[in-house]
């Protein structure tokens, strides 16, 4: 891919579009279409993207292996983590309500976290199965 | 505060586990973990069952949401004791797994070997606690997408034909069930199974019910490889790594086989079964998978195949006990379920150790164990006792209860088939036991020590737990009588 000019720009210019909408996908999921699962696939095309016309290698600089790993597991933990505090706080197991004093704020807090864990465990696994297949 | 949390933490504690042992990156670690987490599984089913028995059913809402329209989670009798026979067997099988994986699986992919445990376990118990339709398939997914790559780890390279076979007709078992509660949730609305079976009893005929009833009974019946539609389970239990095929042969076709008994007569109700061909096809499956299965097991020459095929045929047992649609049936199919855990997983680690000493289970291989590894053989040997029914062994109990309720019924030809099975089951076994004793060491198995200390503790104490249920069984016979009433009374 190394002689692609015009995949290069482009490709320039949409990476960071894209990643900016999964973003978008990401914190509005509560208003509009949308939710941790999109927003993370979203997110890792764009990382995929960019490995496949920069090179896989590149990719791997950027966002190592290792880290992709560990992020696909602190996104579980962050989900049921969110679920414990829940508990610990005196509701039940992903009990938003409680995690303010505001119930309110509380479910919009809860989600928030808990599609954002979603969100990060998506991405992470998409560009390890990217790796997979590069390696 | 933390026993009413208990059928949430149940799923919840493996589920945070599994991460946990990514990031710890170290095997030894990752399996304490996993044990830790088995053996609070253990403590909180006993605390569940405990008191179910005392004080009847809990329900647990997760998020706080009502019923009807958030998930419940809802302990009974039934899943009860399923959950504590899962625990129960992921225990056992990870006291024998910590020595047998560090042979069997890559160094650096150890702990990542306990994740898939743990999320299978996860996945397990989840199918067994819930009381979503819709959430069973979640927990089915989990637990299968990680049995695929526990299977697929193991040493052999078959094991990766094996692992994919059984993803694809997993795949295919996990969308007729979700067909199925597609269906059902088109036709009542709500996947809650109180809230389906209070509406599907409402419905009277419907033809969309009955298709939906369908696809749930064939994906369920996949998943627990009932005969014919077991042909994944022998090559994966015998290609994966031994440890694997414990916790697997103990537990997988286990719930497969709860979620049976809690469509057909949770959901679906006795008389809408009753009234149609379901007990005559699961009878004949059931007789069929008895006797074709047990046959086969006879002619296979690598032990841990022959066992899968024996599980197939012990299935079999099972289903014809569901099949009968009395209280004693099913409460015979529930006991016998947990014996066969018992004695299944108690010959799969007496193997797995034979498998660690001699690097080999092929029947040939086993010659004169006997002499070289006289406590892991002589476990085999009361696991294959309790495998045929011999009394004083669990098994007995078990056929006992099954045979007893198929005379009740007046079924003969059930019954008969049971005993014939069983006389087949003293053909296969006899094999293993033949080579492991009357035979002259094989070039393998000549300059072979004793298993290490952990797996003969799990052989034996597997081993010890098929002679207890077999002398006194009265824990596995009160709960499921009790579980029996519950299912076909509400």
């Amino acid at each position: 891919m190394r002689h692609h000019h015009v995949l290069h720009v482009v490709a320039k210019m949409t990476i960071p579009l894209i990643l900016v909408f999964a973003l978008y996908v990401q914190f509005h999921g509560d208003f509009g279409p949308g939710g941790g699962f999109q927003a993370g696939v979203i997110f890792a095309a764009g990382l995929i993207l960019y490995g496949l016309v920069f090179g896989a290698d590149r990719l791997r600089r950027a966002v190592p292996a290792g880290l992709a790993g560990t992020l696909a597991a602190a996104g579980v933990l962050l989900y049921a983590g969110v679920g414990v505090a829940g508990m610990l706080l005196g509701g039940a197991f992903l009990d938003y309500g409680v995690l303010l004093p505001d119930p309110m704020a509380g479910q919009h807090l809860g989600i928030l976290l808990i599609e954002f864990g979603v969100g990060v465990t998506v991405a992470a696994v998409m560009v390890s199965l990217f790796y997979c297949f590069t390696a | 505060m933390i026993t009413a949390h208990l059928p949430a933490l149940q799923v919840v504690v493996p589920l945070v586990a599994a991460p946990v042992c990514v990031l710890l990156r170290r095997s030894r670690g990752a399996w304490m973990v996993a044990m830790a987490v088995s053996l609070f599984a253990v403590a909180g089913a006993w605390s569940l069952l405990a008191g179910v028995l005392s004080r009847g059913p809990t329900s647990y809402l997760l998020g706080s949401w009502a019923a009807p329209w958030g998930i419940e989670y809802r302990v009974d009798e039934t899943n009860a004791w399923v959950i504590l026979v899962v625990s129960v067997i992921s225990a056992a099988a990870l006291l024998f797994a910590r020595r047998s994986v560090e042979r069997e699986v890559e160094t650096d992919r150890i702990h990542l070997f306990y994740t898939a445990w743990l999320l299978c376990l996860a996945g397990l118990l989840g199918m067994a606690v819930t009381a979503d339709a819709f959430n069973v398939f979640v927990f089915l997914e989990i637990s299968s997408l990680s049995s695929y790559v526990l299977v697929s780890l193991g040493a052999r390279r078959q094991a990766l034909a094996a692992a994919f076979r059984y993803l694809v007709l997993g795949t295919v078992g996990a969308t007729f069930f979700l067909i199925g509660v597609g269906l059902l949730y088109q036709v009542t609305g709500t996947l809650n199974m109180a809230d389906l079976a209070a509406r599907l009893s409402e419905l009277g005929p419907h033809r969309t019910v009955t298709t939906a009833f369908g696809f749930l009974a064939v994906g369920i019946a996949v998943k627990s490889a009932v005969y014919p539609l077991h042909t994944w389970l022998p090559n994966a239990y015998a290609f994966a790594p031994s440890a694997v095929s414990v916790f697997l042969a103990g537990t997988a076709t286990k719930v497969s086989l709860y979620l049976l008994l809690r469509f057909l007569f949770t959901v679906f109700g006795l008389e809408f079964v009753a009234g149609g061909p379901v007990p005559l096809l699961l009878a004949l499956t059931g007789i069929a998978g008895l006797v074709a299965a047990s046959v086969a097991a006879v002619r296979q020459e690598d032990a841990k195949r022959l066992l899968g095929f024996s599980s197939v045929a012990q299935i079999g047992y099972l289903v014809l006990g569901v099949s009968l649609l009395t209280t004693a049936g099913v409460a015979a199919a529930l006991i016998h379920l947990f014996n066969h855990a018992l004695m299944k997983a108690a010959l799969f680690v007496c193997l797995g150790a034979i498998a660690y000493r001699v690097g080999s289970v092929r029947i040939a291989d086993l010659a004169g164990i006997g002499r070289r590894m006289p406590w892991t053989a002589s476990a085999l040997v009361v696991g294959g006792l309790s495998l045929i029914g011999v009394p004083l062994t669990a098994g007995f109990v078990g056929k006992w209860y099954l045979v007893a309720a198929a005379l009740e019924s007046g079924w003969w030809p059930a019954a008969a088939a049971m005993l014939l099975a069983s006389l087949i089951a003293v053909a296969y076994v006899w094999k293993l036991v033949e080579s492991a004793y009357f035979r002259a060491p094989s070039p393998a198995a000549a300059s072979v020590r004793e298993a290490p200390v952990s797996m003969v503790a799990a052989a034996w104490g597997l081993a010890g737990a098929n002679l207890w249920f077999g002398i006194d069984a009265s824990l596995p016979i009160d709960v499921a009588n009790r579980a029996a009433a519950a299912l076909l009374g509400g």
